[in-house]
């Protein structure tokens, strides 16, 4: 197909399909509107359970399942971007040399590095308390590691990084969500029910029930997941190079 | 207009990431294009959520029944979209990485032989 022609049928598609999304949005009931069922019964559910973060206590709570879907595509992803990104048998690994880095960058980089890491596990500690939890802290969490490779340099980062060890930490965060659903068999409840401990007193750092537990579960899978992802893919920048000589076959694949 | 504005925008939103995705030369850039796309979905479950006068969800610092709070759930439902957007977006980027090794181009236009 030409691409001249591939543009037409691109612009009748889009045309059709703009046309439907506009009709279909004025089917929508209006934006701002004060029906809101899931809603009103999302934050009944919460402030029963004495969450005081309502998006925590659906994530963590009410759609527990899901969220053990959603991390099991986190997972899913890690080990697909580990086995696409390893070193290949026409390539060869350098060593990575030291870099000069200048003095302002390194002092704010390396002041920066402990205040991200405390933000980041404050925000996973205060998941059911304040807007956050363990996605969003895992994140950040893991960012302060990826300080000390803008302050110093790789090799200062690989040195604090053993990514086996992190590759463990990720599926053991991964296990403890699925053993803090089957717990909650055990003791009578539906999988992942939030009936394992008590709800304790509202708006305080222990209650919530289990939402706590599985943020932190979370928590550490995703920053786990993250150090490895970046560690696969700052490898691939620093680390893998292709071999200067290449096999004597053309094309060669594994 | 204003009370289906949010939701045009959306529209709007994943049209351009699918002009972008089927006219893009470079496949970093689809990718980008695709996260284009992906957002729209953050603003429509955002403006379906949406309550006048709403407030966050978050009732640490808030007496309960005081003011009304915009939908909980489908603030939830953005949050999972974000992770999965980003976690589909490093896969299709280690693919991307292999892709420019195996063929040395990321014109998906140049990738039509099949090879291996």
């Amino acid at each position: 197909m030409s691409r001249r022609l591939r543009m037409w049928v691109l612009a009748l598609g889009l045309a059709g399909l703009a046309a439907l999304l506009g009709a279909a949005c004025f089917e929508l009931p209006d934006f701002g509107g004060d029906q809101h069922p899931y809603g009103d019964r999302a934050v009944r559910a919460a402030l029963s359970h004495h969450t005081a973060n309502v998006v925590s206590s659906v994530n963590f709570d009410l759609r527990a399942l899901d969220t053990l879907g959603e991390e099991s595509i986190l997972f899913g992803a890690v080990l697909g971007t580990v086995v696409l990104l390893r070193q290949t048998r026409d390539e060869r690994h350098v060593e990575p040399a030291p870099a000069r880095v200048s003095p302002p960058v390194r002092r704010y980089a390396l002041y920066a590095l402990p205040v991200t890491l405390v933000v980041g596990l404050y925000v996973v500690a205060h998941g059911q308390l304040s807007p956050g939890g363990g996605f969003q802290g895992g994140v950040v969490a893991a960012t302060a590691l990826h300080l000390l490779y803008i302050a110093v340099d790789y090799r200062a980062l690989r040195r604090i990084r053993p990514v086996g060890r992190y590759e463990v930490a990720d599926a053991a965060g991964e296990a403890a969500f699925v053993v803090l659903g089957a717990a909650a068999m055990l003791g009578g409840s539906a999988f992942l029910a939030n009936s394992l401990l008590p709800y304790g007193e509202f708006n305080t750092l222990a209650s919530g029930g289990t939402v706590p537990l599985l943020n932190a579960a979370i928590g550490m899978e995703v920053a786990s997941a993250v150090v490895v992802l970046l560690a696969r893919f700052l490898d691939q920048a620093v680390e893998i190079e292709e071999s200067p000589k290449p096999p004597s076959t053309p094309t060669s694949r594994e | 207009m204003m009370h289906v504005l949010p939701y045009l925008v959306a529209a709007w939103v994943f049209l351009v990431g699918c002009y972008g995705l089927a006219t893009s030369r470079n496949l970093i850039h689809a990718v980008g294009c695709l996260a284009v796309c992906q957002s729209a979905t953050y603003v429509l479950l955002l403006a379906v959520g949406y309550r006048d006068g709403g407030t966050a969800p978050v009732f640490s610092d808030l007496e309960p029944g005081s003011r009304p709070v915009v939908d909980p759930v489908v603030q939830a439902l953005a949050l999972t979209d974000v992770v999965v957007g980003a976690t589909v977006t490093a896969l299709l980027l280690a693919l991307v990485v292999q892709v420019a090794k195996r063929h040395g181009t990321v014109d998906p236009d140049e990738l039509s032989e099949l090879r291996g």
